[in-house]
């Protein structure tokens, strides 16, 4: 069921160069218990779209209903209600300096006029859902990056919210403790069924725990969907962008800076870039070529196996040479097997 | 040192710290929401409001450009009016409240700009009022420089007081023009020196100690 539906919205920001054009018509649709990534470069429109859920940017046009609440309609008052529903946890983390942990996980809770008791019997089981028992009674100064941003979710959580919005939640921290705010915003989501958003521009971020994902560029998206197929089959250019930095799109060495050819050029090498996923990536679809076609070498240039929530997938280049006619006939078996197959071209080894 | 020395140090400290005190205490609980004003009525903030803060900083500007000594007699028929005289501890204070609100406001818009503005935002995310995002926020985070800043004033504040003692005003100013000037007496002279630099220093530790305190970053 979808929990934020997005329709149309823009964004225009004034500006001393005239007006900036964030976002240009975005329409983004979020079910209930998603986490649901939104990716793209600094500058792209993404923390201006994740601050148009939470109305911290109000749109210029467009309309944000959130849990059946169309948000561009609601009072002052209305707002600071429904705000209470979406949590949000932020890169630079965004605590009081001067508040301990647990009066900062008790922030929403005086801010909604609770009694003390009430604040502690909800701030204390956050303080364990997160880990911090201990640290209560210190200040932020005195905690680790990765502790901050536990904070940081505790206090998004104290209010009981039904959204998570995260804006570049692990940008800030090393790539271990990034792994553990993941697993537990993850966690999170599956004990709570909060439903999260995440913005960022790394895509092992949206690999790790992202069901669904936008990848976002100048104020527009220019690709959706899950993140299986997102990964296994980019269609943009800027996608394939992103994906490269799980798995590299670049040739290998020996084979770059060559003349490309769509044509069979004697002697050179055959380049195929192959995509297996799930069932098909244990298939042993290689070694069946080679011992069907045993008149053609197929060497592996390139390969990485990796998953998504469980899901095998795989990528690699491999070069063919031989007989003309039997590289034809190989490659018509294999785009008759169960794997994606794109022809880069012919290309000479380098010297 | 004599007791007649005494007799003349005690009374002009008791009307000097008098003077400062009580101004410090009216300017601070005007100049406090008017710093805050010329913070959040500034554009972006969370009580935008442009021709408001433009009025309020010019307004400012014009005071904080007058020098004291200058504000102190120009400002006499207003004195007059407020509190019956021109002449006198009570009548000093006008001219050093006026003087020390528009400064306080400034000091007090600086340490707010300090507040990191992701701060204000978060609030902002957890349906925090205008009025609980100055309270719970904006105020304790930047209570420690608010301090830091306010001793300033005070400093300035001992300093005008003695320019205030000079047109009638009593206290350490006063004491130091009449008799170690005027008459010739050295010593009265050197004894009011070393209490406005002894005073001046204790209230920059005590301001100091404060600050440090309520720092937790």
């Amino acid at each position: 069921m979808a929990l934020i539906t997005l329709s149309h919205i823009e964004k225009t920001y004034d500006s001393p160069q005239g007006p900036v054009h964030a976002l240009k018509g975005i329409d983004l649709t979020i079910d209930t218990g998603d986490i649901y990534g939104i990716i793209g470069l600094s500058g792209a429109g993404k923390s201006t779209l994740i601050r148009c859920i939470n109305l911290l940017e109000r749109p210029t046009a467009g309309k944000v209903i959130v849990d059946g609440q169309d948000m561009t309609a609601l009072s002052d008052k209305e707002l600071r209600a429904a705000r209470k529903n979406i949590g949000m946890i932020f890169q630079h983390f965004n605590l009081l300096s001067t508040a301990t942990v647990y009066d900062n996980i008790a922030f929403p809770l005086r801010l909604a006029h609770k009694s003390e008791k009430e604040v502690r019997a909800k701030v204390e089981p956050l303080l364990s859902l997160v880990g911090l028992e201990s640290k209560a009674r210190q200040y932020p100064s005195q905690l680790s990056g990765g502790q901050k941003q536990r904070v940081g979710i505790a206090r998004a959580l104290a209010s009981d919210p039904t959204v998570l919005l995260c804006d570049e939640a692990t940008s800030a921290l090393d790539p271990q403790t990034t792994r553990s705010i993941l697993d537990l915003i993850r966690s999170i989501n599956e004990k709570l069924q909060l439903t999260v958003i995440v913005i960022t521009h790394e895509m092992q971020v949206i690999k790790e725990i992202c069901d669904k994902v936008a990848v976002i560029e100048n104020g527009v998206i220019a690709e959706q969907g899950s993140v299986l197929d997102i990964i296994t089959n980019p269609q943009k250019p800027i996608t394939r962008e992103f994906i490269g930095s799980l798995i590299s799109n670049d040739l290998p060495a020996a084979f770059r800076g060559g003349e490309i050819s769509k044509e069979p050029v004697p002697g050179s090498y055959l380049l195929l870039r192959v995509t297996f996923v799930g069932e098909s990536a244990d298939d042993p679809v290689l070694a069946d070529t080679i011992k069907n076609f045993p008149e053609i070498d197929v060497s592996m240039l390139y390969g990485n196996l990796d998953q998504v929530h469980g899901i095998p997938f795989g990528r690699m280049i491999i070069g063919i040479t031989g007989p003309q006619d039997r590289i034809e006939a190989a490659m018509a078996y294999l785009q008759k097997q169960d794997i994606r197959l794109e022809v880069i071209g012919y290309v000479h080894r380098n010297a | 040192m004599s007791t007649g020395m005494l007799d003349l140090l005690l009374p002009a400290l008791g009307q000097t710290i008098y003077m400062v005190v009580v101004s410090m205490l009216i300017a601070t609980v005007i100049g406090v929401p008017l710093g805050i004003l010329l913070h959040t009525t500034g554009k972006g903030q969370i009580l935008e409001a442009p021709l408001l803060n433009k009025v309020l900083g010019t307004v400012v500007n014009i005071v904080r450009s007058i020098p004291f000594i200058i504000l102190m007699v120009a400002i006499i028929p207003f004195t007059r009016l407020l509190v019956g005289t021109a002449i006198g501890t009570t009548a000093a204070m006008v001219p050093l409240v006026i003087a020390a609100v528009p400064f306080i406001g400034r000091q007090v818009e600086t340490s707010l700009k300090e507040v990191p503005y992701g701060l204000v935002e978060a609030a902002e995310a957890m349906g925090a009022t205008p009025l609980q995002i100055i309270w719970r926020v904006l105020l304790p985070e930047s209570m420690s420089s608010i301090v830091a800043q306010l001793t300033t004033v005070i400093i300035n504040l001992v300093g005008e007081s003695a320019m205030a003692g000079a047109i009638g005003g009593g206290g350490l100013g006063d004491l130091a023009i009449r008799y170690g000037y005027q008459r010739f007496r050295p010593d009265v002279m050197l004894a009011t020196v070393v209490v406005l630099v002894v005073l001046v220093q204790l209230v920059q530790f005590g301001g100091n100690q404060l600050a440090k305190h309520l720092d937790k970053r």
